[in-house]
């Protein structure tokens, strides 16, 4: 269906395809573990009906791993003059816009995955908890600039709280 | 310690004398047996109560009585006199610690900033910057109130990051207000003194200043009584058209009509039909303690409200609570992140409404049943909505605002000014579809939602972190969205779901260019220092 939410005249910013495998093994990891814990009750008490548990969070799971590429791509940002947009998700879309002046830090983490390909995750945060911008996937060198040039920007339109 | 010498405190203190002038100040005298002396004053005193038995058993029966009681152990053992010395001598101690600790409890108001010292062994040094002052509250627990003495504390946004100068003298706490929020107001020097003369002349910092003027050895107690008896707000300190009354009759018929009743008497039902099915009367008994808990509830909820007033000064809006213990808060301008207008549905014949706000600082003078510092209004009508809107959006509800504002509130929905829900949405909003809406006013935004428990959220754009909008697969399938405005955490949410796609990509472009305006416009935290920044109420 072509009702999908979409802002006119952004021209988004792309996070690396790299971030594909990040997130994939990322998802692999945990959906192993979360299979094979809830399998543990079935195991042992060989009753068949409980390995609709396992069986049935390994499809969810199936069905997140095939449309990572997709999910992926649908993650943007965008500098504007004021703001800094953000866009996330495929099934469940988000769009956040954060005036620069509300910049309280700027934190860049690098997990064991993301270290494995080079990537770095951008992290903006406000006064409210609730903004939530991570950026995910940015190649290491794009996220330093971006955190560099997010605090140069902050600190020309400082505001109150 | 070694740099100033703080003085003298009976001078500096208890007159009233300029206190923000970048000089070492202590406390109010009392400081410590307000503080920590009062739990020992009671420890003796039930020594003494459990003392007394055995002093009327030797009396009456020359028997001390109870051999296993610590006391007759003592007497019988000869220990008495060493018990009594080791007594006092534990005394000698307590006091020798509370008076040092008094001596460098020390604190100072710079132009910058209010710095307090604390602390014997691990001291303590905490700064406040002036300019991120989020509110300044005043409490007077009842004794402290006895001993003519206040806490001040000074709000600053985050968790645990309050200022607090406990105790002051109480008509001092006033006088520094002032000067705090002065001084954090961004005025010129030269202005600031021209201010300061003009209200100590006016006698604003309340009746204890100027009582205590006049006080003298004989006159302290009667100076006692009439800070006790004085209302909250000193009647010449505050517009009196802007003070909202509160009626003893709407205070009990709002506890009365409030969810906690419904919750009550549900209770109730339940436990009678739980007693008469099983005939186990000894339900009865683990009742009786929730009882007693709502019973307490209900009595601390109206002593605080009874004496509730708000009103305008020159530095921000003024909430006062409380019939023993008060307390009193000054908002500065400009640091009320979110508003909510809302109407529990047993309030709904009455026309009564509830406010509640969001603010950046929690003060830890946790008020009556939780009710603190996030409810300004406990139940007022629509014209005291209206009057308090006033005061805490100033400049935001102009005489358009006010009847958007109206509607936002009593509106049954439809064409009044709102963007609301399409049909469409029924099925997410059974009830509210028509009244399920926004509006963008200059400087807010509004969103209005519930047709049963109805409610009003006001957000003022400059104080906004950042705007969402969220799609899942059932509102997609429904051509919907939903929004969300990010402000600091607190008891308003201010959210909007099922508002149609295209109207929700168009409030998400508005609102996010609304904010970085109203955000680079905006001079509130230093709210004087340009005299066109942002409307005065009365000033």
């Amino acid at each position: 269906m072509s009702t999908r939410l979409e802002l006119p005249d952004i021209e988004w910013r792309r996070v690396s395809p790299k971030y594909v495998v990040v997130d994939f093994f990322g998802t692999l990891i945990f959906a192993v573990i979360v299979v094979a814990a809830t399998s543990v009750p079935a195991f042992l008490t060989k009753n068949a009906l409980l390995w609709a548990i396992p069986a049935s969070l390994a499809v969810i799971f199936i069905i997140t791993l095939a449309l990572t590429p997709r999910r992926v791509r649908a993650l943007g940002y965008q500098l504007r003059a004021d703001d800094l947009l953000f866009r996330k998700g495929l099934m469940f879309q988000r769009f956040v816009a954060v005036p620069y002046g509300r910049m309280q830090l700027v934190d860049i983490n690098r997990g064991p995955l993301d270290r494995a390909v080079g990537l770095s995750e951008l992290k903006f945060v406000t006064a409210a908890a609730a903004s939530g911008v991570v950026i995910p996937g940015l190649p290491e060198t794009v996220a330093e600039e971006l955190r560099d040039k997010l605090v140069a920007l902050a600190e020309t339109r400082r505001a109150g709280l | 310690m070694s740099e100033q010498k703080p003085k003298a405190p009976a001078e500096n203190i208890s007159t009233g004398a300029r206190l923000a002038d970048s000089e070492w100040h202590r406390l109010h005298p009392a400081t410590p047996l307000l503080k920590g002396g009062i739990a020992f004053v009671a420890i003796l005193g039930i020594i003494i109560v459990n003392l007394r038995d055995v002093v009327i058993n030797i009396v009456i029966g020359g028997s001390p009585g109870d051999e296993y009681d610590p006391f007759v152990w003592i007497i019988e053992h000869d220990y008495a006199g060493l018990i009594i010395l080791a007594i006092i001598g534990g005394l000698l101690l307590f006091i020798a610690g509370f008076y040092v600790s008094w001596r460098m409890h020390t604190f100072r108001i710079t132009e910058e900033q209010v710095e307090v010292r604390s602390g014997i062994l691990f001291r303590t040094n905490r700064r406040g910057r002036l300019d991120r002052i989020q509110g300044i509250n005043i409490v007077r627990p009842f004794l402290a109130r006895l001993f003519g003495a206040a806490k001040l504390e000074i709000n600053v946004a985050g968790q645990d990051a309050n200022v607090q100068l406990a105790y002051l003298a109480s008509g001092a706490a006033d006088e520094l207000r002032r000067e705090i929020l002065l001084l954090a107001s961004g005025t010129s020097p030269t202005a600031r003194t021209a201010d300061a003369d003009a209200s100590s002349v006016t006698g604003s910092g309340g009746p204890a200043e100027a009582a205590s003027e006049t006080a003298k050895v004989g006159g302290i107690i009667e100076q006692r009584v009439t800070e006790l008896l004085a209302p909250e707000l000193a009647p010449d300190a505050a517009q009196p058209d802007s003070v909202v009354q509160m009626h003893l009759g709407r205070l009990v018929g709002s506890l009365v009509l409030s969810g906690f009743t419904v919750f009550l008497v549900v209770g109730v039902i339940l436990s009678i039909v739980t007693i008469t099915v099983t005939r186990e009367y000894f339900f009865l008994f683990g009742f009786l303690p929730a009882i007693i808990g709502m019973g307490s509830y209900y009595v601390s909820k109206f002593t605080r409200s009874l004496r509730y007033s708000i009103a305008s000064t020159p530095d921000g809006v003024r909430v006062g609570f409380g019939l023993l213990s008060t307390s009193n808060e000054t908002l500065p301008p400009g640091r009320i992140h979110a508003v909510q207008v809302g109407q529990p549905l047993l309030w709904r014949p009455a026309g009564w409404w509830e406010i509640k706000i969001s603010r950046a600082s929690t003060s830890s003078a946790k008020g009556a049943a939780g009710q603190a510092n996030t409810t300004i209004l406990p139940v007022g009508n629509l014209a005291d909505v209206k009057k308090v809107l006033e005061l805490v959006l100033p400049g935001l509800i102009d005489a358009e605002g006010i009847g958007l504002l109206e509607r936002g509130l009593t509106s049954r929905g439809g064409d009044d000014g709102f963007v609301n829900s399409p049909p469409r949405a029924r099925v997410l909003r059974w009830f509210s579809v028509r009244r399920n809406g926004f509006a963008i006013v200059p400087g807010a935004v509004l969103l209005r939602r519930g047709a049963i428990w109805r409610e009003l959220v006001v957000v003022p754009q400059a104080r906004m972190q950042s705007v969402a909008m969220h799609q899942g697969p059932l509102l997609r399938w429904l051509r919907l969205a939903s929004l969300r405005l990010h402000t600091v955490a607190g008891p308003v949410i201010p959210r909007l779901g099922a508002v149609d796609a295209d109207e929700a990509a168009r409030f998400f472009r508005d609102v996010a260019d609304a904010a970085v305006r109203s955000a680079g416009a905006d001079t509130s935290h230093r709210w004087r220092s340009t005299p066109t920044a942002r409307l005065m109420p009365s000033d």
